[in-house]
């Protein structure tokens, strides 16, 4: 056992909506730089957890630390909301369905936030965008509106408009699974990249190759429980659990058919 | 007695100088109704139930009573109390409240429309609920609520000849008096009614313009 804390630290996480118990006393510790992924079929609480690391979703029970600070913890309604604000901006998340902002040019949709926020002067801001556009291949869009785009090209302006924020940490949760096959590539080619620059990132996704590919660590969630965990050939190879296996064997045979 | 539209020329220019205030003031009540309906709307949606509360009684109060009421009440009901308003402000200020609550209904709708997905994007970012609403909801909620709004401003236009009542001397009440000195009622209707019709086009037009530019970010 290692004497540092983890750099994201989840512990006995519990989340009910209603009478509904969606996470049931999940813990869950990634390091800096780790890039795990979480999958489970539809239901599990993968998006539960994810939303709940920012608190989209609040937690019902258990801790969620982001290195030395308690993401949830317990403030009178004023000061949380000022605290909860402060920690988002560290936390980046990317939605299946990218939410960019419609009203705004690409540009806009990257510099919004970071102008906010960080008091970013107009050339500072465009020069961030800038570069985050470029990073993700998007520079040429700078002007468009998101309704201009494809599927494909928004979820990257949606990861510049993240990573903009300089966060800490990156959520995905099912970032390509509202793509066409063939946008999926340009999507996970800009995650490989973020991979490679040993961005800290939790990824719901569905697809089992992906994940392979880039991820340190595999999280089968089911029933709003962990199942199973490790590394990926191990996980998606040889898992040792009965519903792991019979996930992976239905989702494969999806995925043939 | 026949039509005699050769009068008119030598009442035009106090006709026109009619217009000119029908049109000052539906301006000035168009932009208190529109930045006063978000206003509202956010309040009515959003701001504590003590906040809200009184808000709500004025909507009702202004919904439920006639806007030549709400405007005599304000000129000559005002004054009584102390505060002298002149007849300009007080046109604005009635026409603009009573559209103020018509637009606030149109908004609040077209606020609750956005995709919750929106604010949550905003929210992951950083901002607080309040600019979310400002940078991101309300406008989106603005430009898909253009058209109807547009609509209540033309209305806004037609009941502005109610502030005649009051007498600020705009298009209807300048007519009034052209017809007054002429006893010629028919020509100079007709010519109102024609410069109502130019202006509501211009306004049509501008709006078909406004609509086509947020067209483009939809
Ligand atoms: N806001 C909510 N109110 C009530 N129930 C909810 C809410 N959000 C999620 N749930 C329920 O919680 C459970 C877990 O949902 P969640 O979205 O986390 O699953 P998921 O693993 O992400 O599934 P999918 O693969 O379909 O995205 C589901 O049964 C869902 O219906
Ligand atoms: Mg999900």
């Amino acid at each position: 056992m290692s004497q540092q804390k983890p750099f994201i630290d989840i512990r006995h996480a519990k989340k009910s909506f209603g009478t509904l118990e969606v996470l049931k006393d999940i813990s869950l510790q990634v390091e800096r730089g780790q890039i795990v992924a979480i999958i489970g079929p539809s239901g599990s609480g993968k998006s539960t957890l994810l939303r709940a690391i920012n608190d989209l979703d609040p937690l019902t029970g258990g801790e969620i630390w982001l290195e030395d600070k308690q993401i949830n913890k317990s403030l009178p309604h004023r000061q949380y909301e000022k605290h909860i604000n402060e920690v988002r901006q560290e936390i980046g998340m990317v939605f299946q369905h990218f939410n960019l902002f419609p009203h705004l040019r690409v540009r806009e949709n990257v510099t919004l936030a970071p102008k906010m926020l960080k008091g970013l002067s107009d050339a500072e801001a465009n020069a961030l965008a800038e570069e985050q556009l470029t990073k993700v291949g998007m520079i040429e869009r700078i002007d468009y509106y998101p309704s201009q785009l494809s599927g494909g090209q928004k979820q990257r302006v949606a990861i510049a408009r993240a990573l903009a924020m300089k966060p800490k940490v990156m959520l995905f949760d099912e970032a390509t699974s509202a793509l066409d096959p063939e946008l999926v590539e340009e999507v996970n080619l800009v995650m490989k990249r973020l991979a490679e620059e040993h961005m800290t990132m939790i990824i719901v996704t569905h697809e089992m190759g992906f994940a392979e590919s880039v991820c340190d660590r595999v999280l089968f969630m089911d029933q709003g429980v962990v199942v199973e965990e490790g590394p990926p050939e191990v996980i998606f190879r040889n898992p040792k659990n009965e519903r792991t296996q019979n996930f992976l064997r239905k989702h494969l045979a999806g995925h043939k058919a | 007695m026949g039509l005699d539209f050769s009068v008119i020329p030598k009442y035009l220019d106090i006709v026109l100088l009619g217009a000119l205030w029908t049109i000052a003031i539906t301006v000035c009540a168009a932009v208190v109704s529109f930045f006063g309906g978000i206003l509202l709307a956010v309040i009515a949606l959003f701001a504590p139930a003590l906040v809200r509360w009184p808000f709500r009684v004025f909507s009702f109060l202004f919904l439920g009573t006639p806007l030549l009421l709400q405007l005599f009440l304000i000129y000559f009901g005002l004054v009584q109390i102390g505060v002298d308003v002149p007849a300009f402000v007080a046109g604005v200020v009635g026409l603009g409240l009573h559209f103020v609550v018509y637009n606030s209904d149109l908004f609040q709708t077209s606020i609750l429309a956005v995709d919750k997905g929106q604010i949550e994007a905003a929210r992951t970012l950083g901002l607080s609920r309040w600019q979310a609403l400002r940078k991101v909801v309300v406008p989106q909620a603005v430009r898909d609520v253009i058209p109807p709004i547009g609509n209540n401003m033309i209305a806004l236009l037609k009941d502005s000849a109610l502030v005649s009542v009051i007498g600020v001397s705009e298009l209807t009440l300048s007519a009034q008096r052209a017809i007054g000195s002429t006893y010629r009622p028919f020509e100079f209707y007709v010519l109102v009614a024609a410069i109502y019709y130019i202006i509501n086009l211009v306004m049509e037009a501008v709006l078909r313009r406004v609509e086509r530019r947020i067209q483009a970010s939809k």
